[in-house]
């Protein structure tokens, strides 16, 4: 070894830094992180120049100064006095609300599109296969718009819901209003007492966890199965629901009331937060379904034929050996299907619903006039959710994943 | 003594299987009615299709299809507006391009023969029967259709053109005295050279000897359909080269090369679109040296460039990292050189794996060129909006949108089966 080492140093030319390919390397990164270094210090140089000329150099102070605009839709306290950080955490807040939300329900309903499309009867496959066509094919932005224009075109104003003989009526027993200016639903009331049955919701919840740990035991040990999803279904639902009536009802239900030209009281949905939130899931639940029926069909028929083959009913084969399979195929297209629907979130602002990009990259930007601040804020700020995102999934993808040798 | 035998001595004829297991019943039977469940979900989906189409048909029947607004309509006929779209439909697909109605001659035709003319270009790309000569054209058609959309004098894009070609025989005459690298190097250098100080007098020079030129169209002229297009298809090929680019980046061993490659990916693919766009309209400008201002299309295009590459970038990857480690020492074994392996060994399979995931991403680009609608471009989404705020068609909301989203589902969904016929073709099969 030391013998070609020095022999290499003698007979080092400078050629050598590009025909040798043990140099090579070296020669390319160093000149490609030369040329960035001079591209990006261009690009910064060139900002700081054309910002230092118009008189706004960088800073972020405008971040504590008063906004001066409302938002109506707010997670919390929020008033036309408080500082465009502010503004600007309730605008993320806002983006964080519609993307749990999709993400949930385009699971759901993509899940059951991608395994109906599977489905053996030949109109149901057909029917999911226009579905997904129809919705995949068109872009977010015009199912956005075209919502909205559902919720504000075809629902009735609030004031028909008034009079003797009203031409609308509240839905599910008077207590859901679907008006066009947004849906009303009931609110719950939390009084004293409300803090128990929650207590008792949650202690439940961990009850489940170990019952279900038990009985996977139990079945190990022994070959018993208990019927663990009704147990878990009585669990979830009997205790807090007898606190409840014990403690006389400390949660209650408050209906919205039509008063005067509009609804009072209950929980007021608003037609931007609706429209978003049901374009995004339907055109994403578009793309799950997609996902989850090449992940099913992925897995061979074989694996099918043979579950069977040990004696295992249909649900079991799936649950026990479909699915977890399945799992692997699907998981990581579902996670850059989430990071879709958090990313077109941000086309909250065609329908005026104040998310992030409403709030700090809509009205703060064009009030502050701060574009480079701004923008670049919005952006780290989208990373920073895609990143936390992508990481959490991938943890999970991985505990799932096949651990090979 | 006569023997005597039950056997039969011939087959008894076929019998016709009972009537439920043959035909439309066994069908019906096997595919809508198996069990109880699907005979629910049968009756259900019947439901569905019932209900939707009493509520579709008849609106979309009993419409009309004259009329010179919408109180007009409504008057005729109860059901939809058509009547809009037979008014509107150029301004849906061609925008402001100018018309004729302003005294100035009607340049809608050359868009119309851009179209034509890109699909020409783009047919031998797809579709390997057609001779291969055909592919000239392709790669000279950006510059005809930039000359025929934006029009001005010819000798522009001609003179941007002939830097390509001078690169291209610099190469061949440097390489072969000066070796591999020094022709690539000098190849670069001369184009740029030829480009930033020769390109402009020597236009200027020709123009004076013959002004061969179409009429300018500013970008700001530029809507409808045409922008979407426009747009989509200069994403579409610029994003792909600078794609497997950067998925070869990330694929290299060379770690700083590497780690640029994957902050550049992860950083577009964090972010979405939007804020791109927001960069592209208002910020673009910031980064440039102070003084310099060019077209908002450009930017839009460059933008949009960069956010579908990284999208391509990670799809590429996905069917490099597929590949069989053999692929890439079989490579080697042969004494190719890195761009060689790449080139005839690698690329192809690669590639071929990642056909669906490389359409969805332009399928995928070509659905957010209607986002340019909120930076103020009028691509067909923020025409609807321009055509409501005419009073003759204020309040028409439903012909609109479906026309639009009618017009990008031919568009996405002609590409997803294309993909799809190009995978069976590909398909090697093992």
């Amino acid at each position: 070894m030391a013998m070609a080492d020095q022999e290499a140093k003698q007979s080092f030319r400078l050629s050598m830094l590009i025909y040798d390919s043990r140099y090579r390397a070296m020669t390319i990164q160093v000149v490609a992180l030369i040329l960035f270094i001079i591209g990006a210090g261009w690009l910064v140089n060139n900002a700081a120049q054309n910002l230092a000329a118009l008189g706004k150099p960088l800073s972020f102070g405008f971040l504590s100064q008063p906004a001066g605009y409302d938002i109506n839709q707010r997670l919390i306290e929020y008033t036309s006095q408080s500082t465009h950080g502010r503004a600007a955490i309730v605008g993320l807040l806002n983006t964080l609300l519609v993307a749990t939300v999709g993400c949930i329900l385009a699971t759901i309903l993509g899940v059951t599109i991608g395994v109906l499309r599977l489905s053996k009867n030949w109109l149901v496959a057909r029917l999911m296969t226009v579905y997904i066509e129809t919705f995949r094919n068109v872009p977010v932005l015009l199912w956005i718009v075209f919502t909205m224009a559902i919720f504000i075109e075809v629902f009735p104003a609030p004031r028909e819901f008034k009079g003797a003989d009203p031409s609308a009526t509240m839905k599910l027993w008077d207590s859901v209003a679907l008006t066009n200016r947004g849906v009303f639903i009931p609110k719950p009331v939390f009084e004293s007492g409300s803090g128990i049955v929650g207590i008792v919701f949650l202690l439940s919840l961990v009850g489940i966890w170990f019952f279900r740990r038990w009985a996977r035991a139990k079945q190990e040990a022994t070959g018993v199965i208990l019927p663990t999803f009704w147990i878990s279904l009585g669990i979830f639902f009997i205790p807090a629901i007898a606190t409840q009536i014990i403690l006389g009802n400390p949660i209650s239900l408050e209906y919205p009331v039509l008063k005067g030209f509009n609804f009072k009281g209950g929980l007021h949905l608003r037609n931007s937060f609706l429209s978003l939130t049901a374009a995004l899931v339907i055109y994403t639940s578009a793309f799950i379904a997609e996902a989850v029926r090449s992940g099913i069909m992925a897995i061979s028929k074989g694996q099918t034929e043979a579950a069977a083959a040990l004696g295992l009913r249909y649900n079991r084969i799936m649950s026990l050996v479909i699915l977890p399979q399945a799992m692997r195929v699907i998981i990581p297209p579902l996670i850059s299907q989430y990071l879709n629907l958090t990313k077109n979130s941000s086309l909250a602002i065609a329908v005026g619903y104040m998310d992030i990009t409403g709030t700090l990259m809509g009205i703060t930007l064009n009030q502050t006039g701060r574009e480079m601040e701004t923008v670049l804020l919005t952006m780290l700020i989208y990373l920073t959710i895609s990143l936390i995102i992508s990481t959490a999934m991938n943890v999970y993808n991985n505990s799932i994943a096949l651990k090979e040798r | 003594m006569k023997e005597l035998s039950y056997v039969r001595t011939e087959m008894l004829p076929e019998q016709a299987p009972p009537p439920g297991q043959t035909g439309v019943v066994r069908w019906i039977r096997e595919n809508l009615f198996s069990g109880w469940l699907n005979s629910i979900l049968t009756l259900a989906a019947i439901a569905a299709v019932y209900f939707a189409l009493k509520a579709i048909i008849p609106w979309a029947f009993d419409s009309t299809w004259n009329a010179n607004s919408l109180s007009e309509c409504r008057e005729t006929a109860p059901g939809a507006c058509w009547a809009v779209i037979h008014e509107r439909w150029p301004q849906l697909l061609f925008g402001f391009y100018p018309n004729g109605n302003d005294g100035h001659p009607d340049q809608r035709w050359r868009i119309v023969v851009a179209f034509i003319l890109l699909i020409v270009a783009v047919a031998p790309v797809l579709f390997d029967k057609l001779p291969r000569k055909m592919i000239w054209f392709s790669a000279v058609y950006p510059f005809v259709g930039f000359w025929l959309l934006w029009g001005g004098t010819i000798w522009g894009p001609l003179m941007v053109l002939a830097g390509f070609v001078l690169a291209y025989f610099t190469y061949r005459i440097v390489a072969a005295i000066g070796g591999n690298l020094l022709g690539v190097i000098v190849a670069i250098l001369v184009p740029v050279i030829w480009w930033l100080f020769l390109a402009g007098p020597i236009t200027g020079v020709l123009n004076g000897i013959a002004n061969i030129g179409l009429p300018d169209v500013p970008s700001s002229k530029f809507g409808g359909l045409a922008l979407s297009v426009t747009i989509g298809v200069a994403g579409i090929a610029l994003s792909f080269p600078l794609g497997v680019l950067l998925a070869l980046g990330r694929q290299s061993n060379l770690f700083i090369i590497k780690t640029l490659s994957v902050g550049y990916i992860e950083f577009i693919r964090g972010v979405p679109l939007i804020t791109l766009l927001f960069v592209a309209s208002v910020l673009l400008n910031y980064f440039m040296p102070p003084g310099t201002s060019f077209d908002i299309i450009l930017r839009v295009v460059i933008m949009v460039t960069l956010f579908a590459a990284a999208y391509m970038a990670e799809v590429i990857r996905g069917g490099l990292a597929a590949l069989p480690r053999g692929q890439y020492e079989a490579a080697d074994a042969l004494g190719l050189d890195y761009w060689k392996a790449n080139r005839l060994v690698i690329m192809p399979q690669a590639l071929k794996i990642s056909i669906p995931g490389i359409v969805g991403t332009f399928i995928g680009l070509f659905k957010d060129t209607t986002l340019v609608s909120i930076i103020g471009l009028m691509d067909p989404l923020a025409l609807t909006n321009a055509i409501r705020a005419d009073q003759d068609w204020n309040g028409i909301v439903w012909e609109l949108y479906l026309f639009v989203a009618f017009l990008f589902w031919i568009f996405t969904f002609s590409m997803s089966r294309y993909s799809m016929y190009l995978e069976h073709k590909l398909h090697t099969g093992h």
